[in-house]
This record gives C-alpha cells, sequence and structure tokens, in this order.
C-alpha cells in the first residue's frame, strides 16, 4: 500500500519525465486551470488529468487518496461558494481546487523525492548568496514527508497503548504522550543526521542530543 | 587504531564516563555493561557524536573534536531505533542519502546503491516505502545506508535489541561476516563469542577488558 502523497514505482513516461519539466508542467496545468470558467471545458481538463493518472498507470484507489483529504473542505467550500454565487461557478471553484490537486498528486507519485530535492535545491542556489543552504531545506522537505508516516506509527503506538489499559474516548489524553514520543524520536533523528554527516560542516561537531541525558 | 585517552563525560548531572582509557586495533570489539553503566556514551564518542567534556578521542591520529567530518567517513554508526535513522521516504532513496554529497556520479551511487541491497537482502526493495518495512528489513536498511559510504570501521548500539530472534541472528551473522572493524555495544553475550575483545563497563568506568569468555565471567560477577 502506498499512501497519499508517497511516490508509486513505475517506467512510464511521466516516471521517467525530469522532475523540473513535471514541476514546470504543474504550474502551467494549474495556471490553466484557474483560467478555465466555463464547466464543460473543466469537464475536458478532469477527462485530461484522469487520462494522464492512465498513462502513469497510477491505480484508482491511490488517484482518490490524493483527493479524498479534500471531501470537507470541498464541501464546505462549495456551500460558501453557493452563497455567494451561482452554483455553475461554485462547481467550478470546486474542481480547480480538485483537479489542481489531483495534478499535484500525480506529480508527486511518479517523482522520487530525491528527484524533486534535486531541483528545489537547484531552484534555491542563488539564495546562497543572502546565506540560505539549499541542502538544509532539502533536508527539512525530506524529513517532513518522512515525518508523517513516523508520527502517525507513533499516535498509533500510544492510542493502541490507551486501549490496552482501558482509557478510551479521550483523544486530547494522547497528546501529550505522542508529544513526547515525537521529540525523543526528533532527537534520536538529530543524532543518526549527525552520524550520517548530514550536519558536516567547521565547528559543527558539538551539542547533539547525545550531550543531553 | 582507535585511542580513547582519560575520558570523562557528564550527561546533565550524571557522571556517564569517567577517566576511561583505552585503545584498539582489533577487527572485532564488544562493549557490555549494564544499562546505564555508560556504554552507549562511549560508543557516541567514537565517531564525534559526543565530544568529550574532558580527555581525547583520537581515530587513526584524527581528533573526533577537531576533525569530526573525516572521523565520520571512517567510522559510521548503528543505531537501536532504525526508524530514527532512516530519512528518506523509499529504501533506495535512504540508502543514497549519505552519498548525496560525495560528488560521486549519480551512476556510480545507483551502481553502490543497488550493489549494497542485493548484498544484503534487500534487492528489489529500492522503490519501497521504507516506513512499511519489517523491524528487520528497517535494521537491514540502516546498515546498509552505513555500509554504502564504505567506512573502515562500523559502531553498532544495540542493533538487535528491538528485534525478534530470527532478524536478530541475520544482523548478528551479518555483521560477522563484514570486512569492517565491528564496535559492538551489546546485551546479546552470545554474538561476542567469536570477538577478537570486550570491554566491560560498570558506573561509568571501563572495568574490564579481556577476551571474551574472561570479560563475559566478569561482567557476570558484577551482575551477580
Amino acid at each position: 500500500m502506498s499512501p497519499a502523497g508517497l511516490y508509486h514505482p513505475g517506467a512510464s513516461v511521466l516516471h521517467r519525465l525530469p522532475a523540473g519539466l513535471k514541476l514546470a508542467g504543474l504550474a502551467a496545468g494549474v495556471t490553466g486551470l484557474l483560467l478555465l470558467d466555463q464547466l464543460w471545458w473543466l469537464g475536458a481538463a478532469a477527462v485530461v488529468v484522469a487520462a494522464l493518472h492512465a498513462v502513469a498507470r497510477v491505480p484508482a484507489r491511490l488517484a482518490l487518496a490524493q483527493v479524498r483529504p479534500l471531501l470537507w473542505f470541498g464541501a464546505f467550500l462549495l456551500g460558501a461558494q453557493l452563497l455567494l454565487t451561482d452554483w455553475q461557478r461554485a462547481l467550478s471553484v470546486v474542481l480547480t481546487l480538485v483537479l489542481s490537486v489531483a495534478l499535484a498528486g500525480l506529480v508527486t507519485l511518479t517523482t522520487r523525492v530525491s528527484a524533486m530535492l534535486d531541483v528545489a535545491e537547484t531552484l534555491l542556489g542563488p539564495l546562497r548568496r543572502v546565506g540560505v543552504r539549499p541542502d538544509r531545506v532539502g533536508l527539512v522537505l525530506a524529513l517532513t514527508i518522512r515525518g508523517v508516516p513516523v508520527i502517525a506509527g507513533i499516535a498509533g503506538t500510544v492510542r493502541e497503548a490507551h486501549h490496552a489499559r482501558g482509557s478510551v474516548g479521550r483523544p486530547w489524553a494522547l497528546l501529550v504522550p505522542v508529544l513526547v514520543r515525537v521529540l525523543r524520536h526528533a532527537d534520536a533523528l538529530g543524532d543518526a543526521l549527525a552520524a550520517r554527516g548530514a550536519d558536516d560542516e567547521p565547528g559543527s561537531r558539538h551539542g547533539t542530543s547525545s550531550d543531553r541525558p | 587504531m582507535i585511542t580513547v585517552e582519560d575520558v570523562s563525560h557528564r550527561l546533565g548531572e550524571r557522571l556517564a564516563l569517567d577517566r576511561v582509557s583505552v585503545d584498539f586495533a582489533e577487527h572485532r570489539v564488544g562493549v557490555i555493561g549494564a544499562n546505564g553503566s555508560g556504554k552507549s556514551t562511549f560508543a557516541r564518542l567514537l565517531n564525534g557524536l559526543i565530544v568529550p567534556d574532558s580527555g581525547r578521542v583520537t581515530v587513526d591520529g584524527l581528533s573526533t573534536a577537531r576533525d569530526g567530518k573525516e572521523v565520520r567517513r571512517k567510522v559510521g554508526f548503528v543505531f537501536t531505533d532504525p526508524d530514527a535513522q532512516i530519512v528518506m521516504p523509499t529504501v533506495a532513496e535512504d540508502v543514497a542519502f549519505g552519498l548525496r554529497r560525495s560528488g560521486l556520479p549519480r551512476a556510480e551511487i545507483t551502481r553502490r546503491v543497488s550493489d549494497v541491497l542485493d548484498r544484503f537482502g534487500l534487492g528489489g526493495f529500492d522503490d519501497r516505502p521504507a516506513h512499511l518495512l519489517s523491524g528487520g528489513e528497517k535494521q537491514l536498511l540502516a546498515l546498509c545506508s552505513v555500509l554504502v559510504t564504505e567506512p573502515a570501521t562500523v559502531v553498532c548500539d544495540e542493533p538487535t535489541t528491538l528485534l525478534d530472534l530470527r532478524n536478530a541472528r541475520l544482523i548478528g551473522a551479518l555483521l560477522a561476516g563484514l570486512a569492517q572493524r565491528i564496535v559492538l555495544v551489546t546485551h546479546d553475550l552470545a554474538m561476542l563469542a567469536s570477538f577478537d575483545r570486550v570491554l566491560v563497563f560498570d558506573d561509568g568506568r571501563l572495568v574490564g577488558d579481556d577476551v571474551p569468555a574472561v570479560a563475559v565471567g566478569r561482567y557476570r560477577e558484577l551482575m551477580g
């Protein structure tokens, strides 16, 4: 199983395209979607987005998993728009949002995180002059993506522990133990990054979490 | 040669290491002791994760305090919990992470990653999400991620503690077969039977340093 937001292996044309080209295509695609104001044009765009998923051989359940988090927000947005404008305009706003997220999801599913990081580091390269380290920014992005299943796993473990002790129906009681475990994980991850040389620069070798009791 | 000279180190108020001196060039060195005896702190000294409050640690003449980057190229570190060591979302990306800034051509990085995954039974796992691996597979991945950088020494801090017996044996056998020098912190005394030398820690002090049978006997005495 590949959850939303993670690379789905494959050898399709979309998988083989350079990450930079896909990101540029995504920017162009979303801009194009924003310019479409007729429902039938958006319907045609939906067919194109579905065709792109088919070309990439992304299973339907994975494609749907990319837009499922929008369900409640989309419903709220539709309701709010209906109060402000006619139903065609309201529907086109929601469709634009859903198709944009589906396109972004398609790029994520067909592009390795490391390839995305290479692009991000290249794009941020000029900011080195003002002290920004593109490799650090890339690392933060990678850790954020990696952190999603880790934190979900920690929350699951804590929830099971609470259930095992007969404590149910108080989700706020999980907050502190989850937070403590996440912070411990962050400490251990900091050590691992240092051990793997991610922190290497002159004079950077003091004060890892290992120096704390 | 790894040299630890008169090292003391505090973790908060607690004296974790108390004037420890030892040097070793052996191929297989075990480190044992009770929980809180200082053995993990000692392990973290060896690749500069901890710079001691006093004393000095050198690896082949390089100081861990002054030459940390070079020391970490020579000394890899495998942690107890592989989940904390895995940085990238997929298996091959995580192994390649340590080579990202190596300056190696992309093709060479891909070849090295593929080689190490094949060698440790993770061939074909390249694009698998790391968080979906079993505990044993995660520890194998952590080991691959260290070995791909080709360190001369691998320090392992209780790498089998979180594993079931089968995976613990697998990791133990793989470590035993490595060409690198291994410094293994462990509670699994059977793993140390074939080692060249075993260090025993107690209350922050090095209280035993001998061949496995003698050192393990000393440890058993300490544990009562």
